[in-house]
């Protein structure tokens, strides 16, 4: 946890968790996808769905998917935003076996009719964990430099991305794999302590096996 | 973060010859890969975020729930009569906590120090010091890497989250915080800084978090309060040479070890203490929650 974690961040109340954690969920939820979504829909579980209406926790993730950051000050108002955007929102309550208590999932669309699916938790002090992106497990807290690849599940793409990095002089802090089955989809989540330039995003999408690589700039959320 | 305790960045300080305030804000440096200017320059930031706050507070409006609204405004015209009890520098940092406490249960921009439920006890000492102008913009600079530093260490040995280790984590961290901020500004020394966290932090040991419908409102606001007058007696008290007999390291780790044995319904779920009185339940429902 750096420091501006402990003293910050400047935030819009009433909750670091409830609050700016689901600002945060929102906001990288729409840079995972892209562009503000078209549609949105947002299940909460466990305290998100038991007190996230009093703690703003509905109108938090919304104004992170317009593109709003936890020290927004229209937060309050991201409903009739969304409606003004062209923004359709629908909010339920759902269970997640075994989540953490501050889990939203949301499924979003943009206008290409493109879906994703986020599932993310609130840790605290406006922290965040994204579990599941597609249904894929991950574990990626988003707070430093991140490179999310997604891709074919076969030999050789880690190697491609690694030895890109490793060309442009970017270290790697950390390094996870998963995968939905064997010869499936696959996703890297590659926290980095450089930042990665655009071109060498565009490149790694060139290549065939690779479906979507996002940047994620810890320092932007 | 490089610091494991409150002993180690003293011992750092010490070697190189340093304020306690220096070897965090190197540690900042160090960590973030960013330069000494760059890392003053965010927390200067964090300042003005809080004086801002604390300047827009408005007495006239009130939570979305309507539990909480007023009461700053309320204690700041009973101040102005004279007369408090607690003495008129103690009034202006209840005034202070209860107006950041309610700015943020009204959705207002405020700084997490280290949460936002606990985010009125930092400012409530800083504020009226510094409107007083008995210090400067670059001694509460200091004094807020203090405070962080502090609140670095609770977070890494316990908890800062009222969901993983009740009020005591994020009240009476930020308590901690501000005791230590407190001493820093009066020029105290490593010792007296740590001592005064570490008495801040045990005095309020085993507070639970029980917030009413679950909201950050009631108890939370007036505990802001209680965490900032905590503080004022901590730092006190260290200026005056008394020291915490149990060591604040090991303090914060009986913290840790208390919140780990509190109960589910006192950790931020809203279903135990006084969440769980007659009148809460009422409320609660009126509510809808």
């Amino acid at each position: 946890m750096n420091l501006f974690d402990i003293l910050g961040p400047i935030m819009v109340g009433p909750s670091s968790s409830h609050t700016a954690g689901a600002v945060r969920i929102g906001y990288v939820t729409r840079t995972l996808l892209g562009s503000t979504p078209k549609k949105a829909n947002i299940g909460l579980h466990g305290s998100f769905a038991a007190t996230g209406r009093g703690h703003g926790t509905d109108r938090a993730l919304v104004a992170g998917l317009l593109g709003m950051k936890p020290d927004d000050m229209r937060i309050p108002e991201s409903f009739e935003i969304a409606k003004e955007q062209g923004l359709e929102i629908s909010i339920e309550n759902i269970q997640i076996a075994g989540g953490h208590p501050n889990t939203a999932r949301l499924v979003v669309t943009d206008r290409m009719d493109n879906t994703l699916e986020v599932q993310a938790s609130s840790l605290g002090g406006g922290r965040i964990l994204i579990n599941k992106l597609d249904g894929i497990t991950v574990n990626c807290t988003g707070a430093g430099s991140t490179l999310i690849v997604h891709n074919q599940d076969h030999p050789g793409h880690v190697a491609e991305v690694t030895t890109m990095l490793a060309q442009r002089g970017i270290n790697i802090a950390t390094l996870q794999l998963y995968r939905n089955k064997r010869g499936g989809d696959a996703v890297m989540v590659i926290e980095i302590d450089q930042p990665v330039p655009e071109d060498a995003v565009h490149w790694l999408e060139q290549k065939k096996g690779i479906m979507k690589v996002t940047y994620l700039n810890g320092a932007d959320v | 973060m490089a610091y494991q305790s409150l002993e180690e960045i003293a011992e750092f300080g010490k070697e190189h010859q340093i304020p306690f305030w220096c070897a965090v804000m190197l540690d900042d440096v160090n960590e973030r890969t960013v330069t000494k200017e760059e890392s003053i320059e965010t927390m200067r930031e964090m300042w003005k975020a809080m004086l801002t706050a604390s300047m827009e507070y408005d007495e006239t409006l009130s939570s979305n729930s309507g539990l909480v609204g007023g009461m700053g405004g309320k204690m700041e015209v009973y101040r102005q009569k004279g007369g408090t009890l607690s003495g008129d520098f103690t009034a202006q940092v209840i005034v202070q906590a209860l107006q950041m406490g309610e700015s943020n249960a009204c959705m207002k921009r405020i700084v997490a120090a280290p949460t936002a439920g606990a985010c009125g006890v930092l400012p409530a000492v800083l504020v009226p010091l510094y409107q007083k102008k008995t210090v400067t913009e670059e001694q509460i600079i200091e004094s807020l890497y203090v405070a962080a530093g502090i609140g670095q260490v609770i977070a890494s040995r316990a908890f800062i989250a009222g969901a993983a280790g009740g009020c005591q984590a994020e009240i009476g961290s930020a308590s901690a915080m501000a005791a230590g901020a407190l001493v820093s500004l009066r020029g105290g020394d490593s010792e007296q800084i740590m001592h005064a966290a570490g008495m801040a932090l045990k005095n309020l040991l085993g507070l639970v978090c029980d917030p009413v419908a679950g909201l950050v409102e009631v108890p939370c606001v007036k505990r802001n309060v209680i965490g900032a007058v905590n503080a004022l007696a901590s730092a006190d008290m260290a200026l005056a040479g008394i020291t915490s007999r149990i060591p604040p390291d090991q303090v914060i780790d009986a913290m840790r070890e208390i919140g780990e044995s509190m109960h589910s319904s006192l950790r931020e779920t809203g279903e135990g203490g006084v969440a769980n009185t007659t009148a809460a339940k009422e409320i609660a429902e009126k509510l809808g929650m």
